[in-house]
């Protein structure tokens, strides 16, 4: 205020200080924009480093898929972000562009695998359950190869085995899938050991082959002579032995399941070799049984029913299992002018599991482990001359299954062995039940020849002849009934008197039979005598009852005393 | 507009001290002028003016970039993180119902820092070639620039505040962006830059104003 009420003059107003103005102050100011320029470059380079490789995976459908905000997943790490999605210009896939981080650069190899991971609810499990709130996630699994690759198509279902997981890989051939699915799992002894990687149908159709993973400590139990089979469910067999449940374990009679075992007697056989294949068995049972090495053919020819007879049905030997049957056909065969037809059952015989049933198996080998053939001619030559005889069994009379059973028949017709013809032809006899089939016939048919209505016919003149007599019968009755009675009257009151008499005639005998009289002790005497002597009659009659040859040659000496 | 007719105490030589108010004539001598009074440093108009202000728009400008390419905001929830920059903001508001806010985002945290700039760059060309014309609004201009400057902040604040708020672990919580800093460096810078700017540059006439801004 008292500034602008005294009147400023210029010349009056106070001067400045001045000291020396320092040079170069032009410049400082412009450091901000350059430190500004410097962050915002530097920020610019980390995003550019931090961007990885851009890939392009093929989907089949891009089901769950978000460009922008599904995630590639390694192990449960983020590793990159799909960018876009589009449809192929064949329209038949979905390619989407794949933002990868720069440590995932290294991974992208051949045999890098990607999968959409969703909530599924599979024969393992359910998995990725996480992502029914999340969304899903692509899944990745780095390969093995070196050679880079940009482009990827992405897998239908998830890898059932980590890549580097340690295990080997097995194939099995399976005549059908059963409940099998990727991830089923295998059993060895119950404990789970692994898993089913993947399937596929043969190029022929006829087969599936099944890609089995067993893990590593539990892979060198899988040997050369290793059976496979389907541990599904649950698995009755009801047999002499009565009811019989096997089960791997709770999960495989819901999802079902493999499992596998080693015979003891290769169990100590090296650890198979990768990619090795073996036969899937429907059970234990079957896969377990010893293998059919070497097995020998025989022609058995019937001239009875083989209904019931099927292949696969089993050839005993004295009841022991050795072999099966192989074919059924009817066989025709020319005599002269005659033709012949009977059935002609093609068997195969295991010698090999012959010999494991022995119990010293030493005595038809001769110290060797197998027979030769020279042996096993004559081996068989000479039981089929103490009458081995093929021979169709019942195995069940309520299936009418039959069976091939080889038993000594004593009674048989000599044979032998046909060795020329091939296969050998080896003797066969009519069955035991059909005999008794054959005998029951027979004895119906006789029955049928019974002149019936002859003997009718004659019962039924009996049968007259009877009435005849019995109406003369009748008559006769009817005429004493008339004639007789006077005289019957008069024979009573002659019978009254005759008993007056008797009873005067007894008192007279009560007096002689009174117990001290003589009368009297001579009859009891008697009587004891009667008594004596029905005793001796009873230890006759029990003698030749036993003895009854007693008779004829005597009293033997042992039992004369 | 001319300001032919107006005389300024820098034109007669003269200076006011901004700390004690005592007008001193300026020697012409080449130097650092100081108040006789207070000691405070005397200049007619702001030292370095028009070159501090391009300076700071500059930079204003370099962080405008990264402040709108990173995210401001990084939304966690059992789904998964959500990272939004501005823009994406805008864009995930701008629904049949939430537009009218994408508007007020998109204006104040697009549109006004960017203005700004703009308008500051505008003013200081303008007085760099000395142009004399609507000398009024370009003054007008300026006072709208610093009167913005203050509610610039906006877009800091609602991430401040809903980062604060939004903490409901495990179920959701909010993290702030790197775009924020930068934005909030944005908004700061301009403000300087708006401040650094001697309004007074604009009357002068153009053989004055080279004679200087000592």
């Amino acid at each position: 205020m008292a500034e602008r009420e005294a009147a400023p003059q210029a010349a009056e107003l106070p001067l400045a200080e001045v000291t020396a103005r320092k040079r170069s102050r032009l410049s400082a100011v412009w450091i901000i924009p350059i430190i500004a320029a410097l962050l915002g470059g530097w920020i610019a380079v980390q995003k550019l480093l931090a961007e990885g490789p851009t890939i392009e995976i093929s989907f089949a459908s891009a089901d769950g898929l978000e460009a922008g905000k599904t995630t590639v997943k390694y192990n449960g790490v983020d590793v990159g972000r799909i960018e876009s999605l589009r449809v192929a210009p064949d329209r038949q896939r979905i390619l989407a562009s794949v933002q990868m981080t720069p440590a995932a650069r290294d991974w992208l190899v051949d045999g890098t695998a990607f999968w959409v991971v969703s909530a599924r609810i599979a024969a393992g499990g359910v998995s990725g359950l996480g992502t029914l709130l999340s969304g899903s996630y692509i899944g990745m699994q780095i390969g093995t190869g070196s050679e880079r690759v940009r482009s990827f198509t992405a897998l239908a279902v998830p890898p059932v085995v980590a890549a580097n997981a340690p295990g080997r890989y097995f194939r099995l051939t399976a005549a059908n899938l059963g409940s099998l699915d990727f991830g089923t799992p295998i059993y060895f002894r119950r404990l789970q050991v692994g898993q089913v990687a993947s399937y596929a149908l043969d190029e022929d159709g006829r087969g599936l082959t099944i890609r089995v993973f067993v893990n590593a400590p539990y892979d060198r139990y899988v040997k050369a002579e290793t059976r496979f089979w389907q541990a599904s469910g649950l698995d009755f067999s009801l047999d002499a032995d009565g009811l019989d449940v096997r089960t791997q374990s709770l999960t495989s009679i819901l999802i079902g399941g493999l499992a596998f075992d080693t015979p003891p007697e290769n169990a100590d056989a090296d650890p198979a070799a990768v990619d090795t294949v073996f036969k899937l068995f429907d059970d234990q049972l079957t896969a377990m049984k010893a293998p059919e090495r070497g097995s020998l053919q025989y022609v058995l020819y019937f001239d009875e029913s083989v209904r019931g007879l099927a292949v696969g049905a089993p050839m005993t030997f004295l009841g022991m299992p050795i072999g099966e049957v192989v074919s059924v056909r009817l066989d025709a065969k020319r005599q002269k002018k005659d033709v012949a037809i009977r059935a002609r059952v093609l068997v195969a015989a295991y010698p090999q599991r012959f010999l494991d049933m022995m119990a010293d198996p030493q005595v038809l080998t001769a110290g060797r482990t197998a027979i030769t053939p020279e042996m096993r001619h004559e081996l068989m030559n000479r039981l089929v001359a103490r009458g081995l005889r093929a021979q169709l069994q019942t195995g069940s009379l309520l299936t009418g299954q039959l069976y091939v059973a080889l038993t000594y028949i004593p009674t048989a017709s000599p044979a032998s062995i046909d060795w020329r013809s091939d296969p050998p032809v080896f003797p066969a006899v009519k069955g035991s039940f059909t005999d008794i089939e054959a005998r029951l016939t027979s004895i119906l048919t006789k029955i049928e020849g019974m002149p019936l209505a002859a003997i009718g016919k004659d019962l039924q003149q009996s049968l007259a002849a009877l009435a005849k007599t019995l109406q003369d019968v009748d008559a006769l009755v009817r005429r004493w009934d008339g004639e007789l009675s006077p005289e019957l009257a008069k024979t009573l009151a002659e019978g009254r008197r005759t008993l007056a008499a008797a009873e005067r005639t007894f008192d007279g005998a009560g007096k002689a039979l009174a117990p001290d009289s003589q009368t009297m002790s001579e009859l009891q005497a008697t009587i004891v005598e009667v008594r004596h002597a029905a005793q001796s009659i009873r230890v006759l009659a029990d003698y030749l009852e036993r003895h009854p040859e007693a008779l004829l040659r005597g009293k033997s000496e042992e039992t004369q005393e | 507009m001319s300001t032919a007719g107006f005389v300024s105490a820098r034109s007669l030589g003269l200076a006011g001290c901004e700390a004690c108010g005592l007008v001193v004539r300026l020697p012409a001598a080449d130097g650092m002028d100081h108040c006789p009074r207070c000691g405070e440093r005397l200049h007619s108009r702001r030292p370095a003016s028009i070159e501090r202000s391009w300076a700071l728009a500059i930079t204003a400008l370099v962080l405008y970039v990264p402040a709108n390419l990173l995210p401001v905001m990084t939304t966690n929830t059992p789904l998964g993180a959500v990272s939004d920059t501005i823009m994406q903001g805008v864009v995930e508001l701008w629904s049949p119902t939430s537009w009218p806010l994408a508007i007020v985002v998109f204006v104040a945290s697009v549109t006004i820092p960017l203005g700004k700039l703009i308008a500051l760059a505008y003013l200081l060309l303008t007085v760099q070639r000395g142009s004399v014309r609507s000398n009024g609004q370009r003054v007008r201009l300026y006072r709208l620039l610093k009167f913005i400057g203050r509610w610039s902040m906006l877009d800091v604040f609602v991430d401040t505040f809903v980062v604060a708020l939004i903490q409901l672990r495990p179920l959701m919580w909010v993290e702030p962006g790197a775009g924020v800093i930068f934005f909030a460096g944005v908004v700061v810078v301009t403000m300087l830059a708006v401040n650094s700017f001697d309004p007074r540059l604009i009357w002068d006439l153009p053989q004055q104003e080279r004679h200087g801004d000592g």
